[in-house]
């Protein structure tokens, strides 16, 4: 097993608008990136777990020409709306640290 | 063409700049707003970079373009695009003008809408919601407090051909300026439209990030970019990563008029410091522009304190309800119920950052940051409503309480602060004008 944590380049969220979050997890290769999806953990089900919201509200694109995988979810409140504690949606990503990913050889 | 940075008052070194002219570039532009940083720009008017720091960028792309006989283009002036975010560039660069001399034609596009416009295209069934955006009413029109439409390149080409050399935009698709200036040049929509999303951010496609120039060559089929201090590089990686910056597809890019697809793109470095990507393409679609209106909410004042109380922090969540219930007896003994007013608590060391999304909820915090909002109709309800906040926290009584004072930390005295009033973004709609030029008149004027 491996943390996200552990082998992406790049874990980060941020506003896509007022009312969306997009995250980004980015690899450092092709290869590891191709292995990542081969794994099939990471998808639109995995974003709807650790965010509490229903598959069908997660956009979700796989980018093999960015070695990168994007979701994009509803915000629970709109930029800078009453109670919102991130105007850019710049610290939504932590979830995402810990997730394991099973890679062969890895075990 | 050149982008000096990723927002205008970012700041960018002069020599990036004076690089970048002696390629001989036919356009500078910057990109000077964006809806991030929350709607109480538009709402209230104010800018969200400071006035010196505008100036500062301004003047030195001002005296590049003048001195190379190009065009400079400023797009979402002033941050929200509105009308006194608009005033507020337009000030600047006259000021510049004076101060320095300079001779030009100007042009300066407005995007602000009267709400009767708005209303129009609401009672003509011409309005669709953006992704989550919140149901429009006729009602939820006349609260706005302030709604710009955001304009494509057509209105920037019309000021080209009519001879302004000097382009201030309100509120402006970010890679628009660009897009319509290659475009007119006689350059196909997809690499133009991919050159102006490489150029809205300044140098970020490149590494390392830094507030920095850009430069970009547009082809018949390809776009070429290259940043502009020998420091930063664009790789191919690094390029193609681009497209996933504050976009909810990194394949599909909405813009009025079309749709900017890049699943195809391929990404090729030129040389150690330049990438020149193809295989962009570019969808017509019926001719849309997004509408974006703020209303006002309520007024504010906050205080921020902490615990370091172990008693305390293990029953926390506990403790607010009882503060909370404290705070609700005592302003209902103004005449005010609970519906009145709101207490926004963000708890930092427990989910001050996720709210209600955190995952974690056992906790290991030996202090804890409390960030108190309150919210009503009047500032002074807000501020009724924070001074018994403060007070409650320091008093409210808990099981196994050995601090018999007051049981919080406050840094600052005073403690209460008043704060800005809240807004909300309140319209995030399209509209399908009957010409890209229609809701954004362009005032000219020699300087």
């Amino acid at each position: 097993m491996a943390r996200i944590a552990d082998i992406a380049t790049v874990c980060k969220s941020k506003n896509a608008g007022p009312f969306e979050l997009t995250i980004d997890i980015v690899f450092g290769s092709r290869e590891l990136f191709e292995k990542v999806a081969a794994t099939g953990v990471v998808n639109a089900k995995l974003f709807a777990k650790l965010y509490g919201i229903s598959e069908s509200e997660v956009l979700f694109t796989p980018y093999p020409a960015g070695n990168a995988f994007k979701a994009t979810i509803p915000r629970r409140i709109p930029s800078g709306d009453v109670g919102d504690t991130d105007i850019y949606g710049a610290q939504q990503h932590a979830p995402l640290l810990d997730v394991d990913i099973p890679l062969p050889g890895n075990a | 063409m050149i982008s000096t940075s990723g927002l205008l008052g970012y700041g960018f070194p002069e020599a990036s700049l004076k690089a970048g002219l002696q390629r001989d570039p036919h356009l500078i532009g910057v990109d000077g707003g964006s809806t991030d940083p929350g709607p109480y720009y538009l709402g209230s008017g104010k800018t969200l970079n400071s006035r010196f720091a505008m100036k500062r960028d301004i003047a030195l792309m001002l005296r590049g373009a003048l001195a190379h006989r190009i065009p400079l283009v400023i797009g979402s002036c002033g941050g929200a695009g509105g009308a006194p975010h608009l005033a507020t560039v337009v000030e600047i660069v006259r000021e510049l003008a004076r101060e320095e001399g300079h001779h030009f034609k100007m042009a300066v596009i407005q995007s602000e809408l009267q709400k009767d416009t708005v209303l129009r295209f609401f009672e003509g069934g011409n309005m669709r919601p953006l992704r989550n955006a919140p149901d429009i009413t006729a009602e939820s029109i006349a609260r706005a407090t302030r709604v710009v439409g955001m304009m494509g390149p057509e209105p920037y080409m019309r000021a080209l051909d009519n001879g302004a050399q000097v382009i201030l935009g309100g509120r402006t698709s970010d890679p628009a300026p660009w897009a319509g200036a290659a475009i007119r040049a006689g350059l196909p929509p997809a690499p133009s439209w991919y050159a102006g999303k490489m150029l809205e951010c300044g140098a970020t496609p490149s590494l390392p990030k830094g507030h920095d120039c850009l430069i970009v060559t547009v082809r018949d089929d390809s776009v070429e970019a290259e940043p502009l201090n020998p420091i930063r590089r664009c790789t191919p990686l690094s390029v193609a990563n681009h497209s996933l910056h504050e976009n909810s597809s990194p394949c599909v890019h909405v813009e009025p008029g079309g749709i900017l697809d890049t699943t195809d793109c391929v990404f090729e470095a030129v040389n150690d410091r330049a990438v020149r990507i193809s295989g962009m393409s570019w969808r017509s679609m019926p001719y849309t522009v997004k509408l974006e209106g703020t209303e006002l909410v309520g007024f504010r004042a906050m205080t921020i304190c902490g615990t370091r109380d172990p008693m305390l922090i293990g029953r926390f969540d506990e403790f607010l309800d009882s503060v909370r219930k404290a705070v609700d007896e005592k302003v209902g003994g103004f005449g005010l119920t609970p519906d009145k007013y709101r207490l926004v608590f963000r708890v930092y060391g427990k989910s001050g950052v996720m709210g209600e999304m955190e995952p974690v909820k056992s906790i290991n915090s030996h202090e804890l940051g409390i960030l108190v909002e309150a919210l009503a109709d009047t500032q002074e309800i807000a501020n009724a409503v924070l001074a018994f906040a403060r007070v409650s926290l320091l008093h409210t009584d808990f099981p196994g309480r050995l601090c018999r004072e007051g049981n919080m930390a406050f840094p600052f005295s005073p403690s209460d602060v008043e704060m800005e009033p809240l807004y909300r973004f309140n319209i995030f709609h399209t509209v399908t004008p009957k010409d890209p030029c229609e809701l954004f008149p362009i005032e000219y004027e020699v300087i």
